[in-house]
């Protein structure tokens, strides 16, 4: 798919959220991923024209960093946490699971495009271990039968939601949000806070333990 | 010790993280209070507090507010690190989804400080919900009036933009995060010149930790001196800790710097039923290991070099009796090789060595003389690779080797995972014994 006229100017958009240019090469390159399903040799050109760098200065920004792909990725991403905590507490199963009934390795796809797999380093959700990603979206405390079943579902075309955030959208929608375009899901998950980030404050109203801040002087 | 809850405070109400519920327990008052202030009078009043940087280093914040330098006619940059990445560390993310206002407070506070008037939150990439909810929430504050021009009519204008990061450890290294904020690979840069002097665009900048920036409003409400009140006498305040691992309940705990991990572990419902305590460690992976026999050691700044190693990100994580030490130790180094942005020799070929032997010994393949020849390796890169990160890849093994020996040992001729049945290790049912 060639990007289009709404694109650049969208890329053109997030160059002036920042005071230079070139800073903007983040978040752009994550909107190129957004319509391609990967950093493409077109979406690099692109990117290098608006903030006035050669390409090869911008395909050197991209290979730096995991996130950016140099292949299409599938529909849905699926990201199992397998640094040593997640790993050990179930991690590695999961993995191991997704891989042999996907019949793909780390960083491949399904023949039919609808799922990658990869595995990913510490979430910063080490308290929901094992954590997972659907779409970069948090999957918090994952089995192997829970993944089997977010699978199936993603296959199926049917709803998946995040444990701490929205529905899954697609590995396409997900790189927009992450490139700051507003998706008006920034409120969604209804919870605001689950029962792990409440666990500290839980204790200490059962134990009377009072809040410490009073307002000031 | 008793849990203090702040930050966390009113996280049980659905809208904590907007304007709307920030407001109803005190959002935005110490602002008012704050741009009526002078500003070296807020860095002051930051330095009584005693408040050190919560991203693991613990330098003070104050102190750090203070080197920037004024009247340079330079443009001057707050830029807060929210690319918690470290192995372990997981109390930034849930901050930004639930307190969202409190760090807008304190970036507005702590950019008037330092005459800053474009600030930055460099999230980590991977958080798609969490980028979201921080651009909603500058949305909000900017249509409350506590962001653009003349803010509250006090003349000070500030503009807040939310960065999304690609996938990058090392990002979470001040001058690292810094370039690739300016659009560059995220390598770390010389020190000196430190931030302060030449951070963003080679500007004075300012880079602190969400959890920091976060506890800047209470402070400038309260005084430096309530803040300081809790704590120890080098560790003052109040810490998010977040434990997770093998316990009953894992979960975020707020409480004074100075508590014990007993006592968080009683909190978090102790060791998982039926098992026991093998070791924890507090301040992410990058840091040594410890055991029970540390459990009543206090979990300050002191307290944990007192016992050899370092408070780092406050964040324990808890493993018990079914983990194979060198499975965890290799698994890190892993991390740290896939980790490693290939600027000095030291750490870019070095985790690969260390990764190697490690991998070896895991597998029971190793050499008797792999023991030692680990230590060395490790020996060579602390202190000698560009940044931390390499200091950090040189850090797990050693203590580990001091405290479970016999576990290396075994590596010369017996697999881990046939010493330690990794399926006795997994916290849900299911899967097979190997």
């Amino acid at each position: 798919m060639a990007l289009t006229e709404s694109t650049r100017a969208e890329l053109e958009e997030i160059v002036k959220r920042y005071p230079q240019p070139r800073s903007a090469l983040n978040p752009m390159l994550h909107l190129v991923q957004s319509e391609e399903g990967y950093v493409s040799p077109e979406g690099i050109e692109l990117c290098a024209e608006i903030v006035g760098l050669s390409p090869a200065e911008v395909a050197g920004v991209a290979s730096f960093y995991t996130m950016y792909k140099r292949r299409p990725v599938g529909q849905h991403h699926i990201g199992v946490c397998v640094n040593p905590q997640c790993g050990i507490l179930g991690g590695e199963a999961i993995f191991d699971a997704l891989s042999n009934d996907l019949g793909i390795g780390n960083d491949e796809t399904t023949e039919d495009g609808k799922i990658t797999i990869e595995r990913i380093e510490c979430q910063a959700a080490c308290t929901y271990a094992p954590s997972t990603t659907v779409d970069w979206e948090f999957m918090d405390d994952m089995t192997v039968d829970k993944m089997r079943d977010v699978v199936d579902k993603l296959r199926k075309g049917e709803p998946v939601k995040s444990t701490r955030g929205p529905e899954v959208q697609g590995f396409r929608a997900s790189e927009r949000a992450i490139a700051g375009m507003d998706d008006g899901l920034a409120e969604s998950g209804s919870n605001n806070a689950d029962a792990v980030m409440l666990r500290g404050l839980t204790v200490a109203k059962e134990q009377g333990m009072p809040a410490v801040d009073g307002g000031g002087k | 010790m008793a849990l203090t809850p702040n930050l966390t405070a009113h996280w049980d109400e659905p809208d904590s993280y907007t304007v709307a519920g920030y407001e109803r327990h005190y959002g935005y008052q110490a602002l008012r209070k704050a741009l009526e202030m002078d500003p070296d009078a807020i860095i002051g009043e930051l330095k009584e507090s005693g408040l050190r940087g919560r991203g693991g280093a613990g330098f003070p914040t104050g102190m750090k507010w203070s080197f920037v330098p004024q009247g340079d006619g330079k443009p001057h940059y707050l830029v807060v690190n929210a690319d918690e990445s470290e192995p372990g560390a997981c109390k930034d993310i849930p901050l930004m989804l639930a307190s969202s206002q409190h760090l807008i407070e304190g970036m507005i506070i702590a950019s008037y400080a330092i005459r800053a008037n474009h600030a930055f939150v460099y999230i980590r990439g991977e958080v798609p919900h969490v980028i979201r909810r921080m651009h909603a929430a500058v949305r909000d504050a900017y249509d409350n009036g506590y962001l653009g021009k003349n803010i509250l009519g006090s003349g000070f204008d500030l503009d807040i933009t939310v960065h999304g990061g690609a996938g990058a450890y090392i990002c979470g290294e001040e001058t690292a995060l810094l370039s690739s904020l300016e659009g560059m690979r995220g390598q770390p840069r010389l020190k000196p010149p430190f931030p302060a002097v030449a951070g963003l665009y080679a500007c004075p900048t300012v880079v602190n930790n969400v959890e920091t920036i976060a506890s800047v409003p209470a402070i400038i409400r309260n005084g430096g001196d309530w803040y300081a009140s809790y704590g120890t006498e080098k560790s003052k305040g109040i810490k998010v800790f977040a434990v997770s691992g093998h316990v009953n309940n894992p979960g975020i705990f707020e409480a004074p710097l100075g508590i014990t991990m007993r006592e968080l572990l009683g909190y978090a419902g102790g060791i998982r039923d039926g098992h026991n305590l093998k070791f924890f460690v507090v301040g992410g992976s990058s840091v040594p290991m410890l055991t029970e026999d540390h459990l009543d050691a206090e979990l300050s700044y002191e307290g944990m070099e007192a016992v050899g190693t370092m408070l780092g990100t406050a964040t324990p994580m808890v493993f018990d009796e079914t983990v194979s030490v060198v499975r965890a130790i290799t698994g890190w180094l892993d991390f740290y090789k896939h980790e490693s942005c290939g600027k000095c020799t030291p750490c870019r070929e070095g985790t690969w060595w260390i990764d190697q032997l490690l991998h070896n010994l895991k597998s029971g393949t190793g050499k008797t003389e792999d023991l030692a020849t680990l230590n060395e390796l490790c020996a060579q890169i602390l202190g000698r690779s560009f940044c931390a990160l390499g200091d950090a890849a040189a850090t797990p093994y050693p203590q580990a080797l001091n405290l479970f020996r016999s576990e290396f040992e075994a590596g010369t001729h017996t697999a881990a995972d046939d010493l330690f049945d990794p399926a006795a290790s997994v916290v849900f049912s299911g899967v097979k014994t190997s």
